[in-house]
């Protein structure tokens, strides 16, 4: 399988990498080296195989629904960059 | 040409549990921002969600009340976007397995016809925290006291086809997670919302159009209001020849318009995959068995029981049942009222949800309590008081003048039966008024009605009107 220099975009994008477009020849081939290595599965039969959804044969412990989390806000915020009002503030995102 | 409008609606229902989904943290609502988010709903390194148990519950009660499967082994997954009040740069959600699936609720329409609508499943999922833009210059702040409450999306099949069925629908979900007492449904606080996917159709075709999504309808008026909007506009599109694009929009109540809303839909790529950091919950059929022990009597149920039991029309008992709060009440005042059901639906769905809804109140700060109201009730049935008289009595218990016995006797409105009081007055009426007797005695016998105003005014109300109606034939 093989990527084209605007898939590779595209998932940059997505992932917000900025991406040298000089670079993006030698992405699109490392990425889809890589698509082909895994490729290689497709060969096996895997027809009654169950999808693995965690590599642990184990299943989800539970805890009980209390409150057991103080308020820490004052040490949270000291590593903000920025705070106002007990609020996190960040670059104006509405359109 | 006739079209035909096709809906589907996710439902995110906030459930009530004290604690977030996969942290320690508090979910009251209301508390000053970011002093409850947590290390783990800030996202910090290092941290990982435990699920909690109560909203697993939760979630199967819903599944049971719907007739879903309750899958016994579901999966987390991540769904990945980038916004300021998601920290971890994904949300935990349910994608391929989700904890149940594949129900059905029932609604009632106008006509009285019931209508299956789908439930294709219910997820689980963490909520995010909340942006406010307002109050600020060129930055908007985060309060992520939101991020991570557990939220049930509620997805439904496009078995929709009307606005008006959109909205039974969304009141019916309302209506179940109340009675299953997995979400307090306040609309206005966020806790119950839905997005509607519309589309259209050439009647008679089978394929879907091409659908848009409503995003973030959080009243039953808004839902009715934007898919009729959205409908019109698609037809409008669609007959001058444009096409529908596939599109998140948003509801403006101000303009009554939906509008599309672009930042986000160049991300509609979400790139599930299997959370890491969460194990496959499993759910054994002992667990589910104990669950559904534990289910109170649903809305249809109880209707069903109001009609066979008490006699009640349909309406009326669906009218009575559609809140839990509400069925509960009613059948309080039936008990105190020794049995009148009849009476005792009138007088909640009349004078107690009027005046509720004239002070605001809900059904569990009543003044008058269901003992009070059925107290009351039985006064009317034995013939102390009419029912003109009670509607004076129960204002009074509103105001807090005690109960109906107390009432009447303070006032003095103890019904006057006595025959001889009553024909004096109608003696006096008919003195009064010879030209209508004359009329009346020459065939117009809609006057009857006149003689009996005039003798219950005489009686301030207070004579029985039946034995009136009998007394003034004879004597007419």
């Amino acid at each position: 399988m093989s990527l084209k220099e605007s898939d590779v975009q595209q998932i940059a994008h997505l992932a917000r990498l900025a991406v040298d477009q000089d670079r993006l020849p030698e992405h699109a081939r490392n990425l889809s080296a890589i698509l082909d290595f895994v490729e290689a599965m497709s060969a096996v039969d895997t027809a009654a195989v169950e999808p693995l959804a965690h590599p642990l044969e184990m299943s989800q412990r539970l805890r009980p629904d209390q409150v057991s989390e103080e308020d820490q806000r004052e040490l949270f915020q000291s590593i903000a960059p920025a705070v106002e009002e007990g609020l996190y503030l960040v670059p104006r995102v509405i359109e | 040409m006739e079209w035909e409008t096709v809906i589907g609606l996710e439902i995110h229902a906030q459930l009530a549990t004290r604690s977030k989904i996969f942290s320690g943290a508090s979910t009251a609502y209301g508390a000053a921002p970011n002093t409850q988010a947590c290390a783990v709903d800030l996202g910090l390194p290092g941290v990982l969600p435990v699920l909690n148990a109560e909203a697993v519950n939760m979630a199967v009660r819903f599944g049971l009340a719907t007739g879903c499967t309750i899958a016994p082994r579901s999966v987390f997954a991540r769904k990945n976007y980038f916004y300021p009040d998601l920290p971890k740069g994904y949300q935990i959600s349910q994608y391929e397995l989700p904890v149940v699936y594949e129900g059905e609720v029932l609604i009632e329409l106008d006509d009285g016809e019931t209508m299956r609508v789908g439930v294709t499943r219910a997820h689980l999922e963490e909520d995010a925290g909340k942006s406010l833009h307002e109050g600020f210059q060129g930055v908007t702040g985060i309060d992520l006291n939101r991020a991570g409450t557990p939220l049930l999306e509620i997805v439904s099949e496009p078995d929709l086809r009307s606005a008006k069925q959109a909205v039974a629908y969304m009141k019916k979900i309302h209506s179940l997670v109340r009675y299953l007492e997995i979400c307090d449904g306040n609309m206005q606080e966020g806790s119950f919302r839905c997005d509607a996917n519309v589309s259209m159709r050439p009647k008679g075709q089978a394929e879907f159009g091409t659908r848009a999504e409503i995003k973030n309808l959080n009243s039953f008026r808004f839902v009715e209001k934007a898919i009729n909007y959205e409908v019109e506009r698609q037809i409008d599109l669609l007959e001058s020849g444009g096409t529908v694009v596939q599109e998140t929009r948003l509801y403006d109540s101000v303009k009554g318009e939906t509008r599309s809303m672009r930042t986000k839909e160049e991300a509609n790529d979400y790139r599930y995959f299997p959370d890491p950091d969460l194990l496959p919950l499993e759910i054994t059929a002992d667990e589910i068995e104990q669950i559904r022990a534990t289910l109170p009597e649903l809305p249809d149920a109880k209707k069903a029981r109001f009609v066979s039991d008490f006699g009640l029309s349909p309406y009326d008992a669906a009218v009575l049942t559609a809140g839990r709060d509400l069925a509960d009440y009613f059948e309080a005042v039936v008990e105190a009222a020794d049995g009148e059901a009849k009476l005792a639906a009138n007088w909640v769905m009349g004078d107690l949800s009027g005046a509720l809804n004239r002070d605001g109140r809900e059904i569990g700060d009543s003044p008058v309590s269901p003992q009070m109201l059925g107290g009351m009730l039985k006064r009317i049935s034995d013939n102390t008081i009419s029912g003109k008289i009670a509607k004076d009595v129960f204002e009074a218990m509103w105001n807090g003048e005690g109960d109906a016995d107390a009432v009447i006797e303070a006032k003095g409105l103890q019904q006057v039966t006595d025959t001889g009081a009553i024909e004096a007055m109608i003696d006096e009426v008919i003195a009064a008024n010879p030209g209508q007797v004359e009329q009346y005695r020459g065939g117009k016998d809609k006057l009857l009605g006149f003689f009996v105003g005039q003798v219950m005014k005489a009686s301030k109300g207070k004579a029985n009107p039946a034995q009136v109606n009998e007394m003034l034939k004879k004597k007419l």
